[in-house]
C-alpha cells in the first residue's frame, strides 16, 4: 500500500510509519481459519480443543503442571490428565464438568493460524454457541460414537448452517470406547449426511476421533488404519474456505464515526463492509442518496489510492455532504437498498418470548433504528429443519419474521453480506440482547424503497440530470456532450444534403428533425434487445 | 481481491472495536498500564483517529510500586504524543502503609490496584474503560467479552455475560454501568510483538535483556528497583542478563535469564519458550480461580 508524503495540518499528528516486515515471526503473514466445536453435551468438545492445543504445543510447560493438579481435583480421568480443564476456564464450569461459556482460544501451526470458539453443549446455552458460529469458516461437530446423531447434533448443524458456516468437520469421537470399529463409524457417517443434506454445506469432512487419546488428532491413527482421509489438524491446516465475495462487490462502508479534528479535514471512519475503493470513485450515501466522490483514503498505513473490503479506513468525499454515523456510503454504480420493513429469521436469546408487536432497537452494522415485530410468520423445529406454525417465539427459537422500521436502513440479505445483513435486536429498557438477526432474501418481501424517495426535488432533478447525460465533470458528461454536437452536427448535414437534392427547405427540414428524434430511439431500442438483464444495481426496487 | 494477512484481521477488528467505544460512548478513557499491550493499544488508538489525536485521555493507576523505567518511559510517551495522561493514586492506600512487602501481593494489588482503579473511573466519571488484556493470557480472561459490562459497583458476571454475535456490539447500558473495553482480546503475545516489530512501535527497554542488579527470591528473580526493597539474610544481590516478559509492580514481578537483546531476539525466544508469559507474575498464583474472583471484584 501506498504511503504518500502529505503536508501536515494543523491539529494532525506525524504521518504514520511505513511496514517493514523482516524479522517478524513466521505466523505474521499467515492465514487464520477460526472455527468453532459444537455438538451436545459430553461429546468430548472442550476434551478434543485441549488437545489439539497439546499436540500443536500451545500449552506451555507451567500450564500442564497446572493441569495435572486441576485434573486430580476437578478432572474425569482419574489420575490422567483431563484435556478438557484447558479450556473450561470459569470456577463454576470446572466445578460442574461442564462448558458454560464460549471460550477463545489461539494456536498456530508451520501453516495457518487458527482462533477455536470451544462452545457449550447445552440447549439452554445455545445463544453462546450461535456467537461462537456467527465469526466462524468452519465448524466441528462432535459426535459420541456410542450416541450417534442426538438431537442437539441437528439443532446445532442448523445453526451453524443459519448464521452462514459452509464448511463441517463432522468428529465422531470416542471410538476407543467402540473398539474403534469401522462399522459404527459408516453407520453415523451415512446418518449424518443424510440428516443435513437439505442444509447445503459446501464440504462435509466426517473424521473418526478419540479426543481423550489423541487418536487422529495430530496424524493418522494405527488404531484405525481402516481411516483413508487425512486426521484432524492437517485438515484444517489445508481446508480452503473462500471468502465472502466481498471484493468483487460494490464499495460498501457503513460510516461508524465522522472525524472532524479541524475545519479543513471531514473524514468518514468505519470498516469496509465489502468491495474496493479507489480514490475518484463515484459514491452514493444511505439512506440520504446524495452523491459525491472519493478524494482521499486513509488506510491503517497511511494514505492509499485504494481500500478493500476489511480494512478500517478513513476517507474523505469531494463534497460537502451531511453524513453521520449510521448512513452507509456505497458505489454509486451498486447502491446498497434501503428499507423500512424487512423480513428476518430471528434466533430468540432473550430469557422472555417475543410477542408480536415488540418493540426493540435494531442495531445492524453501524446503523441503530427502532423496530416493532409484526407477523411472526412461523418457527422452525431445528430437528426437523421444518417451519411450524406459532405464536410465539422462546428463547433459543428461531422463526421468520417481519418488522416494521421507524427509519429507513441499508441492508443486504443475510447470505450475501454477514456485516449488512446480520443485526441485532436490544430491549430498550432492560438492554438485554434478545435475538440475533438474518435478513431473507425473498421475492415479494419487504417493500425496498429507491433512496431517491428520500430525496428533495432538486436533489432528485439533479440525479436524473446526471443519470441522463453524466455528472459534471465526469467522462460521462464529456461523452454527452460529444454525441450531443456530433448529432447536430450530422443533422445539419443530412438538411444541407437534402436541400441540395430536392432544392425544398420544407422537405428537406423534415427529414433531418425525423432522424434526429428517429435515430436515438432506435437506437435504443435496438440496444434493449441486445442486454442480456438489467443489472443487479438496477434491480433494488424488485425487494430481493 | 486483497486477502488481509492474519495480523492486518486483528489491525482492522481492533481499531473497529476502539472507534466504536468513541461513537457509542459518553467518557472512554484509555488504561494505560506501561506494557507493551499498552502500547500496541495506544498506537492503534493513534491510527483509529489519525489525522486527529484519540478522543480520549490516558489513565494510569500508580501503585507507587512500578519499575522506576515505566514511569519514565510512561511521561516520555505521552509527552512526545502530546496526549493527556492522568495518574491516579490510591492516597488512602498509601496512608494505610499498603505495599507488596508489608502487606502482601493480593492485599496491595487490590487495594493499589483494583480499588485505586474504581476510585478513579468513579472520580472522572469514565463509563468506559479500554484494556490491553489478552484472552490468551488467562483461562478466565478466555471466556470473557470484548465489551465486558461491569455493574454500578464494577463488579464482572461471568454467567450472565451478553452475548456478542459478528462485530455487533451492544453498548447500551444503564446510568452507573460502565464497560471495560479489549480491543486486543483476539490477539496472542507472538502477535503483539510481531505487530510492534512490523511498526515501529516504542517498548519500555525492560523487555529487552541487559544486565541487571537482581535477587533470587522464592524461585524467581526479582530486580531490586530502590531501597524500599529489604534483603533478606543471605540474600544478595548479582547482576545477570535479564529480562521482563510481562511489566507491573517490580517486587511482584519476575525476571526472566535470557539474551534476547532485539526485537527479532524476543521473536525467535519465544518461538522457543516453553513457559507461559504469565508465568513471572506473582499475582496469577494467589489460588485456582484467582484471577476470574479478582474480575469480578473489578480488577481489570
Ligand atoms: N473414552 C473417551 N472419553 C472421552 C473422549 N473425549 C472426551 N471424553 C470424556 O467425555 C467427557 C466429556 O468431555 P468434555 O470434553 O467435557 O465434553 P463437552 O461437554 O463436549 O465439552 C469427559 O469425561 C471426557 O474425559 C474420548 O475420546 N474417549
Ligand atoms: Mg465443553
Amino acid at each position: 500500500m501506498a504511503v504518500a508524503a502529505e503536508k501536515k495540518r494543523p491539529g494532525a499528528t506525524a504521518p504514520l510509519p511505513a511496514n517493514d516486515s523482516s524479522g517478524l515471526s513466521e505466523t505474521a503473514q499467515h492465514s487464520l481459519l477460526r472455527f468453532i466445536t459444537c455438538g451436545s453435551v459430553d461429546d468430548g468438545k472442550s476434551t478434543l480443543i485441549g488437545r489439539v492445543l497439546y499436540e500443536a504445543g500451545a500449552v506451555f510447560d507451567d500450564q500442564l503442571t497446572a493441569l495435572d493438579a486441576d485434573s486430580r481435583k476437578f478432572g474425569t480421568q482419574g489420575a490422567e490428565p483431563d484435556f478438557a480443564l484447558l479450556v473450561d476456564g470459569l470456577s463454576a464450569e470446572r466445578e460442574q464438568g461442564i462448558t458454560i461459556d464460549v471460550a477463545y482460544r489461539y494456536f498456530a501451526t508451520e501453516k495457518r493460524s487458527f482462533i477455536v470458539a470451544d462452545t457449550p453443549g447445552h440447549e439452554q446455552y445455545t445463544r453462546n454457541m450461535a456467537t461462537g458460529a456467527s465469526t466462524a469458516d468452519l465448524a466441528i461437530i462432535l459426535i459420541d460414537a456410542r450416541k450417534g446423531l442426538l438431537p442437539q447434533t441437528r439443532r446445532h448443524s442448523f445453526i451453524v448452517s443459519l448464521v452462514g458456516v459452509r464448511h463441517v468437520v463432522v468428529a465422531i469421537n470416542k471410538m476407543d470406547l467402540v473398539g474403534y470399529d469401522e462399522a459404527v463409524f459408516d453407520r453415523i457417517a451415512a446418518d449424518y449426511r443424510a440428516a443435513v443434506k437439505s442444509l447445503g454445506f459446501t464440504s462435509v469432512d466426517i473424521i473418526p476421533v478419540s479426543a481423550r487419546d489423541g487418536e487422529n488428532v495430530m496424524r493418522p491413527s494405527a488404531a484405525m488404519p481402516w481411516h483413508k482421509g487425512p486426521a484432524l489438524l492437517p485438515l484444517l491446516e489445508a481446508i480452503v474456505v473462500e471468502q465472502e465475495t466481498r471484493d468483487e462487490a460494490g464499495f460498501v462502508l457503513p460510516v461508524q464515526w465522522v472525524n472532524r479534528p479541524d475545519l479543513d479535514f471531514r473524514g468518514y471512519a468505519g470498516t469496509a463492509a465489502r468491495g474496493r475503493a479507489r480514490v475518484g470513485d463515484a459514491v452514493t450515501v444511505l439512506p440520504s442518496g446524495r452523491s459525491s466522490t472519493i478524494a482521499r483514503l486513509i488506510t491503517p498505513s497511511g494514505e492509499a489510492s485504494n481500500a478493500a473490503a476489511g480494512q478500517a479506513v478513513t476517507l474523505t468525499l469531494a463534497d460537502e455532504i451531511d453524513i453521520s454515523r449510521g448512513d452507509v456510503i456505497a458505489s454509486a454504480a451498486s447502491p446498497v437498498p434501503v428499507r423500512r420493513e424487512l423480513r428476518a429469521r430471528l434466533l430468540w436469546t432473550g430469557e422472555r418470548a417475543m410477542l408480536e408487536g415488540g418493540q426493540f432497537v435494531l442495531k445492524l452494522a453501524t446503523q441503530a433504528v427502532n423496530a416493532t415485530i409484526g407477523a411472526l410468520d412461523h418457527s422452525i423445529d431445528i430437528e426437523g429443519f421444518k417451519p411450524v406454525p406459532a405464536q410465539v417465539l422462546r428463547m433459543n427459537g428461531i422463526g421468520l419474521v417481519t418488522l416494521r422500521l421507524d427509519r429507513p436502513l441499508a441492508t443486504l440479505p443475510y447470505q450475501e453480506s454477514r456485516d449488512l445483513g446480520g443485526f441485532i435486536l436490544i430491549d430498550r429498557i432492560s438492554n438485554e440482547t434478545v435475538a440475533f438477526g438474518f435478513v431473507v432474501a425473498e421475492p415479494g418481501a419487504g417493500r425496498s424503497l429507491n433512496p431517491a424517495e428520500a430525496l428533495g426535488t432538486a436533489d432528485r432533478l439533479r440525479q436524473a440530470r446526471n443519470r441522463l447525460i453524466g455528472a459534471p465533470g465526469t467522462p460521462d458528461r464529456r461523452l454527452w456532450w460529444s454525441a450531443v454536437s456530433w448529432r447536430l452536427l450530422s443533422t445539419a448535414g443530412l438538411f444541407g444534403a437534402a436541400l441540395a437534392l430536392t432544392g425544398r427547405p420544407g422537405v428537406s427540414g423534415v427529414l433531418a428533425l425525423g432522424d434526429l428524434a428517429l435515430r436515438p430511439t432506435l437506437r435504443g431500442l435496438h440496444a434493449r434487445l441486445w442486454q442480456k438483464h438489467p443489472s443487479a444495481a438496477l434491480q433494488d426496487g424488485a425487494g430481493i | 481481491m486483497i486477502q488481509l494477512s492474519h495480523l492486518q484481521k486483528l489491525e482492522a477488528e481492533a481499531i473497529f472495536i476502539i472507534r466504536e467505544v468513541v461513537a457509542t460512548c459518553d467518557k472512554p478513557v484509555l488504561l494505560y498500564s506501561i506494557g507493551k499491550d499498552s502500547a500496541v493499544l495506544l498506537h492503534l488508538a493513534l491510527k483509529a483517529f489519525y489525522p486527529a489525536k484519540p478522543p480520549f485521555p490516558l489513565l494510569h493507576v500508580d501503585t507507587t510500586w512500578k519499575f522506576r523505567e515505566m514511569i519514565a518511559f510512561r511521561d516520555e510517551t505521552a509527552g512526545r504524543l502530546g496526549l493527556d495522561l492522568i495518574v491516579h493514586v490510591n492516597q488512602d492506600g498509601v496512608r494505610a502503609g499498603i505495599g507488596p512487602f508489608a502487606s502482601g501481593s493480593r492485599v496491595h494489588t487490590d487495594v493499589m490496584k483494583t480499588q485505586g482503579l474504581k476510585q478513579a473511573l468513579d472520580l472522572h466519571k469514565f463509563d468506559v474503560a479500554f484494556g490491553g488484556a489478552r484472552r490468551d493470557e488467562e483461562k478466565s480472561r478466555a471466556k470473557e467479552r470484548i465489551f465486558s459490562l461491569r455493574s454500578a459497583e464494577h463488579r464482572w458476571d461471568p454467567k450472565n455475560q451478553r452475548p456478542e454475535p459478528w462485530q455487533l456490539f451492544n453498548t447500551r447500558k444503564h446510568k452507573g454501568e460502565s464497560f471495560r473495553v479489549f480491543p486486543l482480546s483476539n490477539w496472542t503475545e507472538r502477535d503483539v510483538w510481531d505487530y510492534i516489530a512490523l511498526e515501529n512501535i516504542p517498548v519500555v527497554p525492560l523487555y529487552f535483556a541487559a544486565p541487571r542488579a537482581v535477587v533470587r527470591r522464592d524461585g524467581a528473580w526479582i530486580m531490586r528497583d530502590d531501597e524500599r526493597m529489604e534483603l533478606a539474610p543471605g540474600e544478595v544481590v548479582e547482576t545477570r542478563m535479564v529480562r521482563f516478559r510481562t511489566l507491573g509492580c517490580y517486587p511482584l514481578t519476575g525476571a526472566v535469564e535470557s539474551e534476547a537483546a532485539s526485537l527479532t531476539d524476543i521473536i525467535a525466544e519465544m518461538r522457543s519458550s516453553r513457559a507461559s508469559e504469565r508465568q513471572g507474575r506473582v499475582i496469577d498464583h494467589d489460588g485456582a480461580g484467582s484471577m476470574e474472583q479478582k474480575k469480578q471484584e473489578g480488577y481489570f
